[in-house]
C-alpha cells in the first residue's frame, strides 16, 4: 500500500499562510520520494478559494472543512478535526507549519492518533523508505537527526527554511468532508483575538527583521529602527536587555528565551551578540552588524558589519536604503 | 485547587554545547543545570493561584537524582510538596508525557502548568500531550490567566496577536516569559526547602518515539567582513546588500 502524507495548511482571516506553502511543497518532494500522495487540509469557514491555491505548490487534493465553529482556532476542536481526517485517510504521515499554531496543535493530535512529533524540523529527506528530520536543540546549539517510531509520524517544519518555490498555476480539487464538533471538542474556545502589533509583521513570519539592543541608548531611539524596518518591509525585534527594560515589548524579544527566527536579512542594530541572543537568530541567511565596539561578538557571526555609532549610521543607512529602492 | 507543577532540569543558557562520545547527546562534563527557565513562570503562576485561592501546589520532575536539585528550587520558591518521577534513562517527550500523565491519574489536579518550552529539547510538546492523554484541554504559550467560578480564561501568544481562550478545568496551562515576574527564593524559603522530603516514585514505564540517530553542531558561521566604520561605510553595505547578498 502506498503511503499518503496529510499536510495542514493554515488560514487566518481567511488567506492561507506563506509558511504553509514551504510546507506543502516540501510535503510533495518527500511524497514524491517515497512513491506516495500528497493530500492538503485546510480547516475553518468558507474557506474553498484559498485552498485551491494550494495547488501552485504542489497539493492536487485537499480536504476542507468547513464549520463556523472552526473560524477561529480552538486545541480541542482542531485536534478533534486533524484526528478524524488522519484516521479517514488512513495516514501514517503528518506535515505541519512549526507556526503558533502548529507547535499547539502537533502534540495533541499526537496523542489522539497514537503518533510522535519531530518538531521544528529544519531539514527532511528520506532514507530507505524512511523520513529523517534534523531538527535543532539546546537553542541551535545542536542538531539532531531523528527517526519518528510511530504508527502516525508528525513532523512540524520551520517557518522561513524550506522554499515554497514559485506558483506552478494549477488549482487545487476540493474535497468537502465534515467532522461533528460538539461537548468536549469545545472545551477550549476562541473568544476574541487582540492584535498585539497593529498590523506590524511579526519576527518568525518576517523575511527581514531589524532588531534594536541597549546601544540604542533610550527607548526613544527606537524610532530610528522602526523607520529602517519600514523601508525594509522589515519586523522589529530586540534583545532580552530592552525587553527586560521595558523599553519593547515582550513578543519583539529574539533569542533563547525569545522567539527562533531565520530570516533572508537580519539587521543587528546596538546588541552586544550575547549567546542567548545568537541562539536565537544565528541561522539567518545574512546578519549585520551595527556595534560601536569592535570586538562586540555579534561580529563573529556577521556577514558584513559596520563599527559605528549605531545613532549615526541608521539615519544614514535609511537614507541609502531609501534612494536605493526606489521609496 | 490542587495544582501540579511540571519542572525540567536542563543545561543553563551559557552552556557551550559538546556532542558526547555516544555521537548521540551532549558531553555533561563542566555543563551547570538550573531549573528549566519557562518553569519558574509556572510554578510562580502557581504560587499566584493558591495565595489567592488556597489549596496544594505540588512540583514534579521526571528524570534522574540529579533533578531533586530544581524540585528544591521549587520548593524554595514555595511548594508544598515535590516528587521525583524516577528514570534515569532517556526519554523523549512522548514517554516523559506519558510518566507526568500516569502519575497525574491518580494525583487528580485542578490545574497542570507547566513551561511553555523545556530549552533543552525545545519540543514544545509535553503540556499538549499530558492534556490529551488525561483528556482535558490545554492552552500553550499563555501569557496571562484567570481562574474564577471554575472558569478558566487565558491569553496565548501568536504570530502578531494574543488569543483570548476560555477552557474548562482541569486544564494544562504552558507558561510563557510575560505571564509574570518569578519570585526569588526567600532565605527563609531556602532553608524550608532543604527539610521537606522529595518523594521519590518510579516513572511510568514508556517508550521513546522519536529516535536520535545522532547529534551534530551546526556549521560554524564564518565570521564575515567589517565593511567599514561609520557613516561611511553605508554605501558600500547597501551596494554588498544588493549586489552580492542579493536580499534586498
Ligand atoms: C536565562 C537567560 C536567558 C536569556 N535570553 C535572552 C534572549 O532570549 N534574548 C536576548 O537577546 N538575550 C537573552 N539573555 C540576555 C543576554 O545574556 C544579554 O544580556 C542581552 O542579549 C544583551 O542585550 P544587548 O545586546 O541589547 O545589550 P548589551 O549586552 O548591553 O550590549 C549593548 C551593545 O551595544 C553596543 N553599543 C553601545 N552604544 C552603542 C552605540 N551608540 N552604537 C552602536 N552600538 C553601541 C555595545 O558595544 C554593546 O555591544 C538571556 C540571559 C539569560 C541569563
Ligand atoms: C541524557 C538525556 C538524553 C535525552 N535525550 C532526549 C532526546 O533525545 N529527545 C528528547 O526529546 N528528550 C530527551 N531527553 C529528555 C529531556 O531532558 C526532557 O526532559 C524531555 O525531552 C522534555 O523536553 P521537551 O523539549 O520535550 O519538553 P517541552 O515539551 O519543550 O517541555 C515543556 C514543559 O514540560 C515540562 N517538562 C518537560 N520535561 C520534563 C521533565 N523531564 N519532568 C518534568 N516536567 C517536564 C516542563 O514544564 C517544560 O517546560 C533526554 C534527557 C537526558 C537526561
Amino acid at each position: 500500500m502506498s503511503v499518503t502524507i496529510l499536510a495542514i495548511a493554515e488560514q487566518r482571516n481567511g488567506e492561507i499562510k506563506k509558511t504553509s506553502f514551504e510546507t506543502i511543497r516540501k510535503a510533495r518532494e518527500i511524497a514524491d520520494e517515497l512513491g506516495g500522495s500528497l493530500k492538503a487540509l485546510v480547516i475553518g469557514n468558507t474557506i474553498n478559494d484559498a485552498a485551491k491555491e494550494l495547488g501552485n505548490y504542489g497539493a492536487e487534493q485537499v480536504v476542507v472543512v468547513n464549520d463556523e465553529k472552526l473560524t477561529h482556532y480552538s486545541t480541542t476542536g482542531y485536534t478533534k478535526v486533524v484526528s478524524e481526517i488522519v484516521k479517514k485517510e488512513n495516514t501514517g504521515i503528518l506535515f505541519l507549519s512549526a507556526t503558533a499554531l502548529g507547535k499547539d496543535l502537533a502534540p495533541c493530535v499526537a496523542a489522539r492518533v497514537d503518533g510522535a512529533v519531530a518538531a521544528d524540523c529544519t531539514e527532511l529527506k528520506v532514507d530507505d523508505g524512511d523520513i529523517v528530520a534534523t531538527r535543532p536543540v539546546f537553542a541551535g546549539k545542536a542538531l539532531i537527526d531523528v527517526k519518528v517510531e510511530a504508527p502516525v509520524k508528525i513532523f512540524t517544519l520551520r517557518p522561513n527554511v524550506f522554499a515554497a518555490g514559485e506558483p506552478s498555476g494549477s488549482e487545487a480539487s476540493i474535497e468537502e468532508q465534515s467532522v461533528d464538533i460538539s461537548g468536549d471538542d469545545l472545551k477550549t474556545k476562541v473568544t476574541e483575538i487582540t492584535e498585539t502589533s497593529k498590523g506590524k509583521l511579526d519576527v518568525t513570519e518576517a523575511d527581514i527583521i531589524v532588531s534594536g539592543g541597549r546601544g540604542l541608548k533610550s527607548p526613544d531611539n527606537f524610532y530610528l529602527v522602526e523607520e529602517l524596518a519600514d523601508v525594509l518591509g522589515a519586523a522589529v525585534g530586540a534583545s532580552r536587555a530592552v525587553v527586560d527594560a521595558g523599553w519593547r515589548p515582550h513578543d519583539e524579544q529574539v533569542g533563547q528565551t525569545g522567539k527562533t527566527v531565520s530570516p533572508a536579512l537580519y539587521i543587528a542594530l546596538g546588541i552586544s551578540g550575547a549567546v542567548q541572543h545568537l541562539a536565537g537568530m544565528s541561522s539567518s541567511k545574512y546578519i549585520v552588524a551595527v556595534n560601536k565596539d569592535k570586538d562586540a561578538p555579534i561580529f563573529q557571526v556577521a556577514d558584513y558589519g559596520i563599527v559605528g555609532d549605531a545613532l549615526e549610521v541608521v539615519p544614514a543607512l535609511k537614507e541609502e536604503l531609501t534612494k536605493a529602492l526606489g521609496k | 485547587m490542587k495544582i501540579a507543577v511540571c519542572v525540567s532540569h536542563v543545561p543553563d543558557t551559557e552552556t557551550k554545547v559538546k556532542v558526547g562520545s555516544d555521537g548521540k547527546t551532549i558531553d555533561p562534563s563542566g555543563v551547570n543545570y538550573v531549573v528549566n527557565p519557562y518553569d519558574e513562570f509556572a510554578v510562580e503562576e502557581a504560587l499566584k493561584i493558591r495565595e489567592k485561592d488556597g489549596g496544594e501546589v505540588v512540583a514534579l520532575s521526571l528524570g534522574g537524582d540529579a533533578n531533586k536539585e530544581t524540585l528544591r528550587k521549587a520548593l524554595a520558591m514555595g511548594a508544598d510538596k515535590a516528587v521525583l518521577l524516577k528514570d534515569d534513562s532517556e526519554r523523549d517527550s512522548f514517554a516523559v508525557a506519558k510518566g507526568i500523565a500516569e502519575y497525574l491519574k491518580s494525583y487528580e489536579p485542578d490545574l497542570v502548568l507547566v513551561g511553555k518550552q523545556s530549552i533543552d529539547y525545545d519540543n514544545l510538546q509535553v503540556g499538549g500531550l499530558v492534556a490529551e492523554f488525561l483528556g482535558i484541554p490545554s492552552v500553550s504559550v499563555a501569557v496571562k490567566l484567570e481562574i474564577a467560578d471554575g472558569k478558566l480564561k487565558a491569553e496565548r501568544e501568536i504570530e502578531g496577536a494574543h488569543e483570548h481562550v476560555e477552557a474548562s478545568l482541569p486544564c494544562v496551562i504552558a507558561a510563557q516569559r510575560g505571564l509574570n515576574d518569578p519570585r526569588y527564593p526567600s532565605l527563609k524559603g531556602i532553608m524550608q526547602a532543604k527539610k521537606k522530603p522529595i518523594e521519590e516514585v518510579d516513572a511510568a514505564k514508556a517508550e521513546s518515539r522519536v529516535k536520535v540517530l545522532g547529534m551534530k553542531k551546526p556549521p560554524e558561521k564564518q565570521p564575515g567582513k567589517i565593511v567599514g566604520e561609520g557613516v561611511d561605510a553605508v554605501p558600500e553595505l547597501v551596494r554588498l546588500l544588493r549586489e552580492e547578498a542579493k536580499v534586498i
